[in-house]
């Protein structure tokens, strides 16, 4: 967006006369960006403070004066190249950040207990009864219940409320196990206190809920993550547009409430807020994202535009033949939303392997009970205490830890790579895939036409190109920028004649930059190679031919070899010319390529190849691969794709490479491998633990022994992840 | 085993200030910027 949206409804008024107000801010990458936004605003007189959050790309300015200037501090940071939004930080931190909050609080409790009891509970099990009177134990038992009990009742909320939701709706999850073995073995110790016993297991119930909770509240934070990085993209978007009333007057109104009829002045560089015609105005529009075109196409007086198409030349008045709710965009965010509803519902894992545990560990408890009380022998009391222990040794610590900590891992690792992980389960629906299905313009290509054989150019040649172009953001203009680097010519009267080219005068000269007939190149031979192109003439000598080509990510060919290698069936479909899609797909060595591909046909391609029991992830940046995306079971986007196209991935990748695609994959995939061995483990630990709980040989300390022992076991077999690498 | 007496509630101060002082930073949004502060130290106006 190249203009402020109105900031209004975000400012705050503090009670000392100031304002205040939040923007997320995408595209800090590094120490510089926090120092050139910070003392950017604080140069400003009437600035209190402006402080970035590094974490999470947000901004806050305080400041004196009119709450009017918001508008000047947002565009002060846009101007240094930055794109914002502003946000409302209530609406945004709401549930999520109190859920984190709490469980932080909840584990902080439980690991201040458990140590505390700890205290207490290395006397009572290195000592007998000789050592230690059993006045002493008493006691120590009893300052044991003071310290467990408060921390039992809060810091088993998490746990008791979603247990207690569950049994609501007569199901059970993990948590209901885990609360009934935190209240029974609490219970069971009072009243072992209460006569004397030899066996609390305060220390026991508290640690449990420790190492869940630490299971628990990584998860939390994976998913907030995850959540706020879908959301921040979902601000990103909402766009408005400038409406020109009949009176003359200029309004910002949001896309949502355009309707037909109205009349919309669209600027250079802005998007095109909604279908509809145009009535003023000359320019090119850049539909690449809609349609996967490279090059852009000339509108002219009554021809048609659509919503998240780019004006690229000049600026445009047009009249809205569709309401917002009726345009292509809205057509294709229809179309994702089916795609996303036929898609079939993922299970992860944990619920899975939750699905049969939780019944099979209730089970193991009841037949103890029973079993103890009825051939064991053993009254009520002592029955139901081994029963206790049998809930608590095989109480998924380390199930519970077993994806939370990898999750976390890779999700870090993957954030340092430049890679985005947006939904939680992500990792795991891409380490399962056969497919791979590729679009070409933007994924597989940059999505830029690049200048062929620069080098053939002397250097006065590109600058006195480059010295035009630059007044222009036509994509081959660009390209012309981006391969000269050098001082530019001060070119005067710059005018861009959409639909021919920029025409400008320097030394007496008139220069024209642009298509052959219009740069008097018509009578120069003319090449066939199909490839864009733009003519020079400097009013001198020969007109000058720039060829151009939207080129490969470097690495595409090899990342796509990688893929095959690997087993997987890699698929090209795209909107583009057969020509260009063919050229491409041989460059990369893919045989199986579609070309003119619509939006629905790649959607339907995509349900057929799961109908067929393919697990396919699609790749994909335009508006029109948008339904895609959402139907595919997992789906990535280069961070230069449509804002449409990145909310509806579920990996998003930064940078001109396309290794991440590889790298993810080999990342998700030993992901999933290092979660099979941590239930593995925590499985093995079972196998041991249980029959020893049912014989009644656990005692407090073999199972805190056996409790951390296994977690600490699973965190370090995640940990392998931090040195992994995909090659 | 007197000493007890003086050591319970000696040991229960110290872990009550520990846990006092996490929820302190907590709720004076210690842990909110946890990346930035690396960033920071490497300007070097101010």
């Amino acid at each position: 967006m190249t203009h402020s949206i109105s900031t209004a409804p975000f400012i705050i008024n503090e009670p000392d006369g100031t304002h205040s107000m939040c923007v997320l801010v995408d595209g800090i990458r590094c120490a510089g960006c926090i120092a050139n936004i910070e003392r950017t605003l604080k140069e400003q007189a009437d600035i209190v403070s402006a402080r970035v959050n590094f974490s999470t790309r947000r901004l806050k300015i305080i400041w004196r004066g009119g709450a009017n200037l918001a508008d000047t501090w947002v565009s002060l940071v846009q101007g240094l190249g930055f794109r914002t939004m502003p946000y409302d930080p209530a609406v945004s931190e709401a549930a999520d950040t109190r859920e984190e909050k709490f469980l932080l609080k909840c584990l902080a409790v439980a690991g201040f207990a458990s140590g505390n009891l700890m205290l207490f509970s290395i006397p009572l099990w290195t000592s007998d009864s000789v050592e230690m009177t059993a006045a002493t134990r008493s006691m120590f038992q009893w300052v044991q219940a003071f310290i467990a009990m408060p921390a039992i009742i809060y810091c088993g909320l998490p746990f008791y409320k979603s247990a207690w939701a569950a049994l609501k709706e007569y199901r059970t999850n993990m948590d209901v196990p885990i609360s009934v073995a935190v209240v029974l073995a609490t219970a069971m110790s009072l009243f072992e206190t209460y006569n004397h016993g030899e066996h609390a297991y305060f220390d026991s119930g508290v640690m449990l809920l420790f190492f869940l909770l630490i299971g628990r509240y990584l998860d939390a934070r994976a998913r907030g993550q995850a959540r706020s990085a879908a959301k921040d993209l979902l601000h990103m978007m909402q766009g408005f547009a400038t409406v020109l009333h009949s009176d003359g007057r200029h309004e910002r109104v949001a896309l949502g409430n355009i309707e037909t009829g109205m009349i919309l002045v669209v600027a250079a560089g802005e998007k095109i807020g909604a279908d509809g015609e145009v009535i003023t105005g000359v320019s090119e529009i850049d539909t690449s994202l809609i349609t996967g075109e490279t090059l852009p196409q000339t509108a002219i007086v009554g021809s048609k535009l659509f919503a998240g198409t780019l004006n690229i030349a000049a600026p445009l008045t047009m009249r809205v033949t569709q309401n917002a709710d009726q345009s292509l965009l809205a057509e294709i965010i229809r179309l994702m939303e089916t795609a996303e509803q036929s898609q079939a519902k993922y299970v992860t894992i944990a619920d899975q392997i939750s699905s049969w545990y939780t019944p099979a560990v209730h089970a193991l408890a009841a037949i103890t009970f029973l079993g103890w009380l009825w051939f064991g022998g053993a009254p009520w009391q002592v029955a139901l205490l081994y029963a206790a222990t049998v809930l608590i040794i095989t109480c998924p610590c380390a199930l519970g830890l077993a994806v939370p900590v990898v999750q976390v891992l890779a999700t870090g690792k993957l954030m340092r790579m430049g890679v985005l992980i947006k939904s939680g389960s992500a990792l795991e629906r891409l380490a399962t895939i056969t497919h791979v299905v590729l679009d070409k313009t933007g994924t597989l290509t940059l999505g830029h036409p690049e200048l062929v054989d620069a080098a053939q150019y002397s250097q006065s040649q590109l600058q006195l190109a480059a010295s035009v172009a630059v007044h222009s953001k036509h994509p081959l203009s660009r390209a012309v920028c981006r391969a000269y680097s050098g001082a530019l010519l001060p070119v005067e009267h710059v005018q861009e004649i959409a639909g021919q080219g920029l025409q400008a005068g320097y030394n007496g000269h008139t220069i024209r930059l642009g298509k052959a007939g219009w740069s008097g190149a018509a009578d120069v031979v003319h090449v066939n190679d199909h490839a864009l192109e733009l003519w020079l003439y400097d009013g001198d000598t020969a007109p000058l031919r720039f060829a151009f080509t939207d080129a490969l990510r470097e690495d595409a060919a090899q990342v796509v070899q990688k893929l095959q290698s690997s087993g997987l069936t890699l698929t090209m479909l795209s909107g583009d010319r057969p020509k260009a899609v063919n050229v491409a797909a041989q460059a990369v060595g893919i045989t199986n390529a579609l070309a003119h591909v619509s939006p629905v046909e790649k959607s339907q391609y995509l349900q057929t190849l799961a109908h067929n029991g393919a697990h396919v992830l699609m790749v994909g940046d335009g508006l029109n691969d948008a339904p895609s995306l959402a139907a595919a079971q997992v789906s990535m986007s280069p961070a230069s794709a449509a804002d449409i196209a990145q909310n509806a991935a579920d990996i998003v990748f930064q940078g001109d490479k396309f290794a991440p695609v590889y790298t993810t994959w080999r990342i998700a995939k030993f992901s999933q491998v290092l979660v099979k061995q941590n239930f593995a483990l925590a499985m093995l630990y079972n196998i041991v633990a249980i029959p020893l709980a049912m014989a009644g040989y656990v005692t407090p300390i073999i199972a805190a022994i056996a409790m951390s022992s296994s977690s600490i076991i699973v965190v370090l077999n995640a940990l392998r992840l931090n040195i992994y690498e995909a090659k | 085993m007197n000493i007890l007496v003086y050591l319970i509630p000696i040991a229960f101060t110290l872990g009550f200030a520990g846990l006092a002082a996490f929820f302190w930073a907590m709720k004076n949004d210690q842990f909110e910027d946890l990346d930035g502060a690396a960033q920071r130290i490497l300007h070097d106006d101010e």
